[in-house]
Order: C-alpha cells, then sequence, then structure tokens
C-alpha cells in the first residue's frame, strides 16, 4: 500500500542518462539526457532545432533504444515490458505524417486497439466503441468516415490524438502536435490535453517550438541544449530570460510575463 | 512517408490523396471484421468461375462430358489443362500477395515485383542457372528456384539499401532504383544469351517472355512447397502490416518489431518472386492490378487486401492465361504480355492520381 503511494507521488516516467545516435558512428543526438515526468502532470519539452527533442521523445515511448542510459517507466525498465504491453500504457504519435492509403480515420483510430487484439481477430465491438470515444474526447466524431488523406493538416492532428487515446494510455508522447496547427487548433488541442490531464489523469508530454502554448495549462517544462536537458522546472521558472538564452544560445531572447501568462519572442 | 523536420512543409502533401477513396462518399464503411468474411466469400465464387472458365477454354476446349470416355481427352485434361491452370493461379495468388505487402511495408501504391526490380534480380539469377546448364526441368528445378530466389532477394536489398534514408523510404527513389535495376539486369540476361549456346539462349529467351507451360504434377508440387511458406509468412505479417502502411514509427510505438516484419517480408517476397519468375518468366503487373481492385472494393485495411490479393490474384492470372492462350487461335501468346497491357495503364492512372509524388 505505502508503496503504490510512494509511487503514485514520484515520478511516471523517468530518463537516466539517455545516450544515442542514430548509427554506430554517427554523432550522438542525445548526450546524457535525464528528466522525471511527474505522474498526472502536462509537461512540454522544449530546445533549438537538432537539439535531441524527437529523437528524446522516442527513447522515452521505447520506439527507440538508448545507446547507454536507461528509461523507467512507474519504476520499472521500459525495455523490460512486452512492447504490447508497452503500448497499452504509453501512446506515442509522432510528428504529422501524411499518409498514402486513404484509411478512414475510424480504421486509423482502430489502430491504437491493436495492443488489445490478437494478431487472427479483429477489433471487436467494445473496441469499436472505444475508438469512437476517442474520437468524440478530441470533438473529432464527426471525421470518423472521412479518409485521412483528404483531412486537413489539424484534423489529421486530431485523428491521432485520438488513435493515442484509444490505446487507453496512462501516458500519451506527442511529438510536435501544434506544427501543423492554426491558432485556434493550438489553443484547442492544448484545452484537450488539460482536460485529459484533469479528468482522466492522463500524463502528458508535447515536444513543441510554441512557447507562447506553455503556460498556464503546463505544469512542467524540459528545456534541451546539445543532446541534454539543460533545465526543467515549471514554466515560470524555466520561461526566463536567462535560462532560455543559454538554452537557444541566443542572448536575445526576452520572456516576459503578462495576462498570467509568459510571452516569449527573439529581439 | 515522414516528414522529419519540417513538418509545415510536408503537411500539405496528404491533401491530395494519392487514391482517392470511396469511403468519403457512402459514409458508413462496415467494420472489417464484417467486410472481410463477405469478401472471401465473394472472391472465392469468383475464383470457381475463373478456374472452371480456364479449365475449359484453350485450342481445343473441353467438354466436361468427354472426361468419362475419351482417354485423350482426359490425357489432355489431367497432363496439360488442370496442372496449367493450377500453376497460374498459384504464381497469380503469389505475385498479387506480395504486391499488397509491398506496398504496405513501403507505404507506396506503385510498388510492385516488377516496379521494385526484384522480377529483374530473379530473372537474372534464372537466366545464370540455365546459362550454366542447371535449368533442365525436371531434376534442376529447385536449382532455378534457388537462384531465381537469391537473385530476387539481391535486388530487393540494392533497391530498399538506395532508397532510404535514415527512418524514411523515398518513394520515388524506390521506384527509380527498380527501374534501374530492372534495366541492369536485363542487359546481363541479353549478354548471357549471347554468350552461351544456341539451345539455351532460346530456353532462355522463351522463359523471360514468360509462359505458364507445364506438363504434369510434378513441379506443382515443388512449387506448393516453395510458395506455401511464403503465403503463411505474408499472412501471419497481415497485422503489422496494416500498422506499417500507416507509418513505420506508429507501428513501431504500437508493439511492432518494424524491423523484424520487415526482414521476413523481404524473405518471404523474394522467395515467391524467385519462384514464380524461375516457372514463369517475369509476369509483371499482376501485384498492382489486384491489390488496386481489392482496395477498390472493399477498401484499405491490409488485413483485408492479403487475403483477397491472394484469391483475386489467382483467378485474374487464371483468366489473363486462358486469354493467351484462345486469342490467336492456333498460337499462343506470352501471358506476361497481356498482364503487361492490361497493367501498365493502371500503373499509369495511379500515377496520374498520385498528384504530387513527395520527394520524387
Amino acid at each position: 500500500m505505502n508503496v503504490s503511494n510512494e509511487r503514485r507521488a514520484g515520478a511516471l516516467l523517468e530518463a537516466r542518462e539517455l545516450h544515442f545516435a542514430y548509427a554506430p558512428g554517427l554523432p550522438e543526438v542525445v548526450r546524457g539526457a535525464s528528466l522525471a515526468l511527474g505522474r498526472g502532470l502536462l509537461a512540454a519539452l522544449i530546445g533549438a532545432n537538432g537539439s535531441g527533442k524527437s529523437s528524446l521523445i522516442r527513447l522515452l515511448g521505447g520506439v527507440s533504444q538508448p545507446a547507454r542510459g536507461e528509461v523507467l517507466f512507474d519504476g520499472v525498465p521500459l525495455r523490460s515490458l512486452e512492447p504490447r504491453v508497452r503500448a497499452r500504457r504509453i501512446a506515442y504519435v509522432p510528428q504529422a505524417s501524411a499518409g498514402v492509403f486513404p484509411l478512414t480515420a475510424l480504421e486509423v483510430v482502430l489502430m491504437g486497439r491493436s495492443p488489445y487484439t490478437s494478431r487472427f481477430r479483429f477489433e471487436n465491438e467494445r473496441d469499436i466503441s472505444v475508438a469512437h470515444d476517442a474520437l468524440a474526447a478530441v470533438d473529432a466524431a464527426h471525421l470518423a468516415a472521412r479518409s485521412v488523406t483528404e483531412l486537413s493538416g489539424g484534423e489529421r492532428q486530431l485523428v491521432a490524438l485520438a488513435r493515442a487515446l484509444a490505446q487507453e494510455p496512462e501516458c500519451l508522447l506527442l511529438d510536435e502536435p501544434s506544427a501543423a496547427l492554426d491558432l485556434k487548433h493550438r489553443a484547442g488541442l492544448i484545452r484537450h490535453l488539460a482536460r485529459l490531464r484533469d479528468e482522466r489523469g492522463i500524463t502528458a508530454l508535447i515536444v513543441t517550438h510554441d512557447l507562447q502554448l506553455l503556460d498556464p495549462a503546463f505544469d512542467q517544462v524540459f528545456a534541451m541544449r546539445g543532446g541534454a536537458v539543460a533545465a526543467s522546472g515549471a514554466p515560470a521558472e524555466v520561461l526566463r530570460d536567462e535560462v532560455l538564452a543559454e538554452v537557444y544560445a541566443d542572448e536575445h531572447v526576452r520572456a516576459r510575463q503578462a495576462f498570467g501568462r509568459t510571452f516569449v519572442w527573439s529581439e | 512517408m515522414n516528414c522529419g523536420e519540417d513538418t509545415r512543409r510536408c503537411a500539405g502533401v496528404g491533401e491530395h490523396d494519392l487514391i482517392s477513396s470511396r469511403h468519403s462518399q457512402d459514409g458508413k464503411q462496415k467494420p472489417a471484421a464484417k467486410r472481410l468474411p463477405r469478401a472471401l466469400l465473394l472472391l472465392a465464387a469468383v475464383l470457381v468461375v475463373s478456374t472452371a472458365v480456364a479449365l475449359w477454354a484453350g485450342y481445343a476446349p473441353i467438354a466436361f462430358a468427354d472426361l468419362r470416355g475419351d482417354e485423350m481427352a482426359r490425357l489432355l485434361f489431367f497432363r496439360l489443362r488442370l496442372p496449367r491452370v493450377l500453376m497460374a493461379g498459384m504464381v497469380g495468388a503469389s505475385l498479387a500477395m506480395v504486391g499488397a505487402s509491398l506496398q504496405a511495408l513501403f507505404r507506396n501504391p506503385l510498388a510492385e515485383p516488377l516496379t521494385l526490380g526484384v522480377s529483374g534480380g530473379g530473372a537474372l539469377g534464372a537466366s545464370l542457372a540455365i546459362a550454366f546448364g542447371f535449368g533442365a526441368k525436371v531434376a534442376g528445378v529447385p536449382v532455378i528456384f534457388l537462384a531465381a530466389f537469391a537473385g530476387a532477394g539481391a535486388a530487393m536489398l540494392v533497391v530498399y539499401r538506395l532508397a532510404r534514408t535514415g527512418a524514411v523510404v523515398m518513394p520515388g527513389a524506390l521506384l527509380l532504383a527498380g527501374v534501374v535495376l530492372n534495366f541492369v539486369a536485363a542487359s546481363f540476361v541479353v549478354i548471357i544469351q549471347y554468350f552461351t549456346d544456341y539451345s539455351r539462349a532460346l530456353q532462355i529467351l522463351r522463359w523471360t517472355i514468360g509462359s505458364l507451360d507445364v506438363v504434369g504434377f510434378d513441379l506443382i508440387w515443388r512449387m506448393l512447397l516453395f510458395l506455401a511458406p511464403g503465403w503463411i509468412i505474408l499472412a501471419l505479417m497481415a497485422r503489422d502490416l496494416h500498422l506499417i502502411a500507416l507509418d513505420e514509427e506508429t507501428a513501431a510505438s504500437l508493439g511492432v518489431d518494424v524491423r523484424r516484419s520487415e526482414r521476413l517480408v523481404y524473405a518471404a517476397s523474394s522467395l515467391m518472386v524467385g519462384v514464380t519468375v524461375a516457372v514463369g518468366g517475369t509476369i509483371g503487373f499482376v501485384g498492382l492490378i489486384v491489390p488496386h481492385a481489392v482496395r477498390l472494393m472493399f477498401g484499405e485495411d491490409v488485413r483485408v487486401i492479403l487475403p483477397c490479393s491472394f484469391l483475386l490474384g489467382a483467378s485474374f492470372l487464371m483468366l489473363a492465361d486462358a486469354v493467351a492462350r484462345t486469342v490467336l487461335g492456333a498460337g499462343e501468346l506470352p501471358v506476361g504480355a497481356i498482364t503487361a497491357l492490361t497493367g501498365g495503364p493502371v500503373f499509369l492512372w495511379l500515377l496520374r492520381r498520385q498528384q504530387r509524388l513527395a520527394a520524387m
């Protein structure tokens, strides 16, 4: 009982000194990255282009394996989880991919049920209702029968998020989910994530370049530089002139508080 | 395809879909679990009809009633007609299944054994086997099988290595590499024909054009021994391929071992293409026409497409071969010419629909 209480309080996902290169001999893109993602929190991973954000989030999702270091999920090494079991607990959404085949949105969301279905079974009634619920949870129920190749970038992002939700995960890892979205849809996406956190206790980490998105909804921010996590903490602690100047290697970066949120720009 | 750092630029690509969908029009689509049994039932019926037509058609149409009494008719039927129809069915089923698998694996609707150069590699391997005297049809058949298998496997590796950069397989590069590989393999086959003796050169020529000539059941059993494992492996991979067809990273995050799936699909495809090339020459475009016909009828779920392609591929090549046997009256057209004449336009039609080919 005590142990589970202790676990609940601690980090859900923890990276310890991760190292990763795309191939042996190539320079490491992740160099000693460590972070602890709190349970039930909404967190962001920021940093300059090429700082290793996408690589790190793939390592956290178990999509690629670190050369050195370890990822712990709920106190257990991620490596020790069978991949399909892992997929029932952690959902990863890669950067927007256009898709080639005109699958329907529902078919794509149903793929999120594959960790629960055996090789020779199709999805059952419950899987189908979970998929419909997942689409409804991101206000995309009307897209179910549409072909994903006909959707706009924003709609496709919602379908990808619904696919991740259909996995019924404890943890969502999203790589630049807001990149293809306009102002309204970005705000909508963050609202969805905050609601999933508040209503279902889902922990989420998103990679983003969009620092305006970050508060007040976010609980934690991790800033990467040169393949390692250079700063972490509450948004107000990380989104400061001197920290951001360091993270982006740009002394012109400014961060100011106004209207209860932080505005960041480079002069 | 995956977009790397610049998602904004890449996001526009998908807005013009590669193949238009009928799903958006008819609104409600039955779940795959309900679609597959109906599809299989329908295509099994088509296969029965196609088999009957293919068995009946020929230079001398067979009156099935004669088979009871007429010894000559029986011989003709059981030694020539039936094995040939079975062979066409097995080759067609295999090529269609391989095409459907490669399309999903590479996320490229234009991929198939011929366009990726896999058939060309198999043909080169088989030509070498014939030129060095392993072409004797009775005892030497497995050697041709293995040589064509090796050639097809090597071609597939080369094409894949050339087209892959990091996590992304460039669709344009994949097809270009395949076309060039076909040219190179074809040139080697010509050189081999030039240097080998007359009878073997003729044998290679007859065989490169593609024909499903067969006498008796020996070869059929051997083919089955080599093809059946391929059918089983690809059928087992259907779920993984369905996920990989969306994108590799999503598939990996859902628990698919993408590299292992890739290796298995390569091995099975090379084996099947090798065997079909060894017995029938390069029969192109079956792997393109059939899976796309299935898509138009039954949607995009690879778990539906693969078994349906198996059945429809068998029907398609049986009928194509029946046309090849009958259209000239006394003579016979190579079946590869029939499939290419049908498949070429289909390929161009698909290419046209692909309004913007990324990374071309």
